[in-house]
């Protein structure tokens, strides 16, 4: 596979976002900024009950309810929507069907039960409140530990149980490494339920234009090409009559890398009325019934010996599914199975897991996506076994390293790590932090009664997805490239961005690649009728596949153009370079030809060369043969007041390796972005449901997500150890700092509070939480 | 997030909104700054038939200074006690007080009478009226009357203030010479409500406490100042072990202690101790 071409100008430069100016003044258009004439506004009817039989659903009155045009229930659509998909291929796994709206029984709050058509917003959302439900309670399953006890209420009767899956593992001899073991460390780890938040909520609009026969579908998502596919098997409309917009995307997280009820609903309601129906979610709704994230129980035990080295992992892993399906839930834990022992060799590995229904809403990919739960179990199981040894945990860890030599890596999981080197990452981490004077420091702090922690974390991490075998419905990208009559540059792209900042990050590319001004290239995305053929943007997978394929279909458009050059200058193709906005034979600058003279040529057609087509423009699909891997060491510096358990970050050090960087200030902001999302789920975020299965944590009033002044400043660095699996040597950096903090915030503070003898806090580390954990330690209380 | 239809009404002087109140009853509700009311109707918690926005009184806006006493208008922000010359060379505390809520906007929007009359628990001037000894005013069809801050707040989300009476002004005796305040909370990090706030208001003479003042919010269900921290410390000196003692008294005789998912009652006690501590130890310092 070729490398890079030539002297990069603006790869590697940290080139402002241009999508920012458009965000920050209000001029971006998100799906409830477009206004068809003549729309109609739905409304959802969501259950109040977290299981129960519908005895009975009376709609007459907010049907008389002038301006209502229409309510529809499940009954009414059970024959006419097919069930909300879910794409996991799973042995044994049990799929329920999902109706787009509950049909006889619900199983969570905020489950869709009926649908209101109305002129205006406002009638829709009155109409709600006449729609008469009477509910039978049934017993609510919210605790995984009980729900696969036999004596557990049942979710659905036809599966017998509440267990969706079990999937396991034994590789090497795990009890011959358990038993040889000078210690054997044993934890219970809770990674807790989480709830996106992205900016802006999820919306719909949908417009069926009769004559056409088109059916057009604006939605807040990040795979328009799914659903786009999963739209015409919902309501049984020709795929090829289907576009599937996605216009700005006010962030998503994996919350809206999903195919969810209502984008069915309203559109099977577009058809139906003939009419344009919008569905704009209330933040509270958002909170209910748009996918949730992590969710995890861990049993986990490890092996280790007496100077470090882990020789044996073993751990039951109970994921929660929640009620039903949404697209990926069952396989979002299988990542952390993948992924479990993280940048470490460990031989022996023995995994069960198992997926768990429960009365909640569905967990999904959330920022990082079963990575963040395998590195908290690693990297936590790692600071409790070098505290048991007595060992820094810096040592442990260069212990069981992979040596740089020994990449590609394959760890017992069956994962082949692509390239690293752990210990340059690490040493260089330590180093900005200066480490080692550091523990003398905390040595004499504590000493003065302060709490301070150091904690660690060396994670590695599976992105760039991916090979199709491993990613469902497809892990390629595609991508066109075209030069216009004028010189101008289009660049489609079948990636989805939604914050990311490819509009910026591959014009750089393309502007090296094609010599011209970055302004003359405009990065177009989420269209369906513009760009055809796509998969879409998560799991770190935008630059290095979708960039790929846009680098390599760029380059077919310059082979192109290069023979046509060659033919009107009499040159060789292979001669020529392409360079601020001009073409010429390698020196010979004088003698140049405009890019743009090229691009008319091609399109006024009249002097080809024999072998070449009008026009210039190359699509190309891009099958990664692998999966890339970043890695890296986060280290924190926290200090924990013991009067009221308030934890203070007092440095952060971030040093990544996500392989060649085409923007630092995109990457950084990335990491940024990132770390303040890992340290909200260590320090301040949980959904808690109560026993009833209702969402207590279900408004900003009551969930934190991190603000701007509860992020510490983070010091950057990286490290470059290329990957082999494209040809810019890229890995993604959407999920590290997601996938890093986390940990790395928990190990800190219970270095902080090791002094009383304390071994873990269960996350959120809130205040109040970490207060009592002081108050049960100086009480002899044990863990 | 959509509230159900209701008039909306903006009258121009004192008088009109007493009429109009007098004219609705309990269906109408007066709109302040509109940080507690709009959000309560947009999740349908609250439906009033008829609002009454209050925002083109003038008369209940602005701050001035009359015979030792400030006086704030119902309708002053935020954001205009927090930024006010007056209220930083007399009472610094309201300033500070100011400062401390919500974020920016809030602070923009939001009013002292607003807040005071929504009377949240965890809400932070309850404290600071209380530990200054503030009057609130109100008018209603009998008249003006005065109700000092002690007896205003009386439960949950519940004042003094009668269903058709309007807060027009706060009074706030400005504090003698050696007289210092602070105000120091612990926010709940998603709301940033108080999990405990405290007001202190100390007279220091010669490092000797001749006079101290307690206001305590979002520990109890009423906001309350804590006496016995008070009379502990009155006439001792401002030493860390008197004021450790001192504030070991923070929730003294308070049996409604609030306890929900961000804080367990127990740590609320611990919070009001510490927080009353380094209040204490803040001011006088």
């Amino acid at each position: 596979m070729a490398t890079l071409a030539g002297p990069s100008r603006l790869i590697g430069a940290p080139i402002k976002r241009r999508e920012d100016p458009r965000l920050i003044q209000g001029l971006s258009h998100y799906v409830d900024d477009l206004k068809l004439v003549n729309t109609l506004h739905c409304a959802f009817l969501r259950s109040d009950y977290a299981h129960a039989e519908i005895e009975n659903i009376d709609t007459e009155a907010a049907k008389r309810l002038s301006g209502v045009v229409t309510v529809i229930t499940g009954e009414d659509i059970r024959e006419k929507v097919s069930s909300v998909p879910c794409a996991a291929e799973i042995e044994g796994l049990k799929i329920p069907n999902h109706p787009a709206l509950a049909v006889g029984r619900v199983r969570f709050v905020g489950e869709p039960v009926a649908a209101v058509v109305a002129t205006d917003p406002y009638i829709a959302r009155d109409a709600l409140d006449l729609i008469e439900i009477e509910y039978r309670e049934l017993p609510v399953v919210v605790d995984m530990d009980k729900a696969i006890e036999p004596d557990s209420p049942v979710i659905f009767e036809e599966f017998g149980d509440n267990i969706a899956f079990t999937m396991p593992l034994d590789a090497g001899d795990v009890d011959k490494a358990f038993a040889e073991a000078d210690h054997v460390i044993s934890h219970r780890l809770v990674n807790q339920r989480l709830i996106p938040i992205a900016m802006e909520p999820r919306g719909v609009l949908a417009e069926y234009l009769r004559g056409e026969g088109t059916l057009t579908v604006w939605s807040s998502t990040q795979i328009p090409h799914h659903l786009k596919t999963f739209l015409s098997l919902l309501v049984d409309f020709p795929e090829h009559r289907i576009r599937v917009i996605a216009p700005e995307v006010g962030g998503a997280f994996g919350s809206k890398l999903n195919v969810y009820a209502e984008e069915a609903v309203v559109a099977y309601l577009a058809i139906q009325l003939g009419k344009p129906v919008k569905w704009i979610e209330k933040r509270g709704e958002n909170f209910t019934s748009t996918i949730h994230g992590r969710d995890q129980i861990n049993y986990v035990e490890i092996a280790v010996n007496n100077d470090g080295t882990i020789t044996g992992l073993r751990a039951k892993l109970l994921a929660n599914m929640g009620a039903y399906y949404q697209l990926l839930t069952p396989i979002i834990p299988v990542l952390t199975y993948l992924m479990i022992p993280g940048a470490y060799k460990i031989p022996n590995i023995k995994l069960e897991l198992i997926g768990v229904l429960t009365n909640k809403m569905a967990t999904d990919a959330y920022r990082g996506a079963g990575r963040p739960e395998a590195t908290y179990i690693i990297e936590r199981m790692v600071d409790l076994a070098a505290q048991k040894l007595g060992m820094d945990p810096k040592d442990i860890r260069f212990k069981n390293f992979p040596q740089p030599d020994e990449f590609p890596f394959e760890i017992p999981t069956g994962i082949i790590y692509d390239s690293g080197n752990y210990q340059e990452t690490f040493n260089k981490a330590l180093g900005i932090i200066n480490y080692d004077d550091l523990r003398d420091q905390q040595s004499a702090r504590r000493k003065r009664g302060k709490y301070v922690g150091i904690g660690i974390c060396t994670y590695a991490e599976i992105s760039g997805f991916g090979p199709s075998i491993g990613v469902a419905g497809g892990g390629w990208e595609s991508s066109t490239v075209r030069i216009e009559r004028t010189g101008k540059v289009t660049v489609l792209t079948g990636v989805s961005p939604h914050g990311q900042g490819q509009e910026t990050s591959f014009a750089q590319i393309m502007a090296d690649e094609l010599g011209v001004d970055i302004d003359d290239i405009a990065v177009i995305h989420g269209d369906t009728g513009r760009q055809p053929q796509g998969i879409g943007t998560f799991g770190s997978r935008a630059t290095p596949v979708g960039g790929t394929a846009m680098l390599i279909a760029g380059r077919q458009v310059k082979d192109k153009m290069a023979k046509l050059t060659a033919h009107l200058l009499e040159a060789n193709p292979d001669d020529l370079v392409f360079e601020n906005g001009k073409i010429f034979v390698q020196g010979s600058p004088a003698q140049a030809v405009e890019f743009a003279t090229v691009a008319a040529a091609a399109h006024n057609a009249v002097n080809l060369p024999p072998d070449i087509e009008p026009g210039l423009e190359a699509t190309h699909f891009f099958e990664p043969e692998k999966f890339t891997n970043p890695f890296g060491a986060h280290i924190a510096i926290v200090e924990v007041d013991p009067d009221t358990g308030e934890i203070d970050i007092q440095r952060y050090v971030a040093v990544d390796d996500i392989g060649h960087i085409i923007n630092p200030l995109l990457v950084t902001g990335q990491v940024h972005g990132g770390i303040a999302q890992g340290l909200g789920q260590a320090l301040y975020e949980g959904a808690v449901y109560d026993e009833n299965g209702q969402l207590l944590t279900g408004s900003l009033m009551d969930y934190a997500v991190p603000k701007a002044t509860q992020v510490p400043s983070v010091e950057n660095d990286y490290t470059v150890t290329p990957s082999p699996a494209n040809p810019m040597g890229v890995k993604g950096v959407g999920e590290t700092g997601t996938i890093a903090s986390t940990a790395c915030i928990v190990n800190a503070v219970v270095d902080a509070l090791s002094p009383l003898g304390v071994k873990d806090i269960e996350m959120p580390l809130t205040p109040n939480r970490v207060w009592q954990v002081i108050e049960d330690a100086k009480k002899g209380v044990s863990e | 997030m959509i509230p159900g239809s209701f008039e909306y009404i903006a009258p121009s002087s004192v008088d009109e909104a007493l009429a109009l109140l007098k004219e609705n009853g309990e269906s109408a509700k007066l709109l302040a700054g509109g940080h507690s009311l709009i959000p309560t109707m947009k999740l349908r918690l609250a439906e009033p038939e008829v609002i009454v926005d209050l925002n083109r009184i003038g008369a209940l806006k602005g701050i001035s200074e009359s015979s030792g006493t400030l006086i704030i208008g119902a309708l002053t922000t935020h954001y205009e006690l927090e930024t006010s010359d007056l209220a930083h060379r007399k009472i610094p505390l309201l300033a500070q007080t100011a400062a401390a809520i919500g974020d920016v906007q809030v602070r923009n929007k939001g009013t002292i009478g607003g807040s005071l009359a929504h009377a949240d628990p965890a809400a932070d001037w309850p404290a600071a009226i209380l530990a200054l000894d503030a009057e609130i005013k109100a008018v209603g069809q009998g008249g003006e009357r005065s109700i000092k801050a002690s007896d205003f707040f009386e439960d949950l989300y519940t004042t003094a203030i009668d269903p058709e009476e309007i807060i027009t002004e706060i009074h706030v005796p400005i504090p003698g010479a050696n007289t210092k305040g602070t105000y120091l909370k612990l926010p709940q990090i998603a709301s940033g409500f108080a999990l405990a706030g405290v007001a202190v208001i100390l007279t220091q003479v010669e490092n000797i406490c001749q006079n101290l003042a307690v206001g305590v919010t979002g520990v109890s269900s009423v906001p309350y100042r804590a006496a016995g921290v008070e009379s502990d410390l009155r006439g001792k000196a401002f030493s860390s072990d008197n004021i450790a003692a001192a504030a070991e008294k923070a929730v003294d005789g308070i049996d409604d202690v609030l306890e929900d998912i961000h804080a367990s009652e127990a740590y609320r006690k611990n919070l009001a101790k510490v927080y009353t501590r380094r209040a204490i130890e803040s001011a006088a310092s």
